[in-house]
């Protein structure tokens, strides 16, 4: 790979902050239990989803083992990953990397 | 073929049609889950799945989630139990009552489907033999048919 010397950027004095934090994910987690009625419910009830879009969401925990189904900063992602647990989803949370 | 166990009603809240065998076995899920809730061992697998890790492969990061959350989630689900149990006989159920039903049958299945180690293809052919685990699988079916009506009811 060719080697170039820095580019000196111009960044405003305290950029650091205001620049978002990296993104997180919450992530849901296939499990054998959880009907799949229960979980599209879920998936409206807290994200507000329209039904299709939370079908889809409980299709891809069901035949891919996980979705995505939240992100932002890390204080968000907590309270969505608490208010799944609290409905007895399996949820992560990690760095959109 | 039965109909509808819980069913919107017109004049608002949730109409119940479930017979007094079935709500006699219901009556014993509000003791059981609580025991867990306040007693239990909190290494055991079934508590786990209620309280799980928040962060793959982070175990300080999840046990520090868990400090902060843990206490309001037991409450949550300490007032659902507490719901289900002062209305188990009714004939009608209020949204706030329903979703409390909702939240206690979910959390037994969770326990129950730990203990039992169920798959998606589980069947009462893999209890077989142990009288305890056949059961706990026939409650743990009529309970999963009896979340299927209350989510039917709530989606409606």
């Amino acid at each position: 790979m060719a080697q170039t010397a820095p580019v000196e950027t111009e960044r405003p004095v305290g950029d650091e902050d205001v620049v978002p934090d990296v993104p997180w994910i919450v992530i849901v987690w296939n499990d054998p239990i959880n009907l799949m009625s229960y979980v599209v419910y879920v998936f409206q009830k807290l994200f507000g989803f329209p039904r299709e879009k939370a079908t889809r969401l409980m299709l891809d925990v069901h035949h891919k083992g996980r979705a995505v189904v939240s992100t932002g900063p890390r204080e968000r992602c907590e309270f969505d990953v608490s208010r799944l647990h609290a409905h007895g989803l399996w949820a992560t949370m990690q760095k959109d990397r | 073929m039965r109909g509808a166990l819980v069913k919107r009603s017109r004049r608002g809240g949730y109409d119940l049609r479930i017979p007094a065998a079935e709500r006699e076995i219901l009556g014993t899920i509000p003791g059981m889950l609580r025991a867990l809730l306040v007693d239990g061992d909190a290494a055991d697998p079934a508590l786990q799945r209620l309280y799980p890790m928040a962060f793959n492969d982070d175990e300080d990061a999840s046990a520090e989630f868990r400090d902060i959350t843990h206490d309001e989630l037991l409450e949550q689900r300490l007032a659902a139990i507490d719901t289900m149990e002062r209305t188990l006989r009714f004939d009608h159920l209020t949204e706030d009552e329903l979703l409390a039903w909702l939240a206690a049958l979910n959390d037994v299945r969770l326990v129950l489907g730990v203990r039992l180690e169920v798959t998606e293809e589980a069947s009462a052919a893999d209890f077989a033999g142990d009288p305890e685990a056949e059961r706990a699988y026939e409650l743990y079916r009529y309970l999963s048919y009896l979340e299927e009506h209350v989510v039917d009811a709530l989606s409606s």
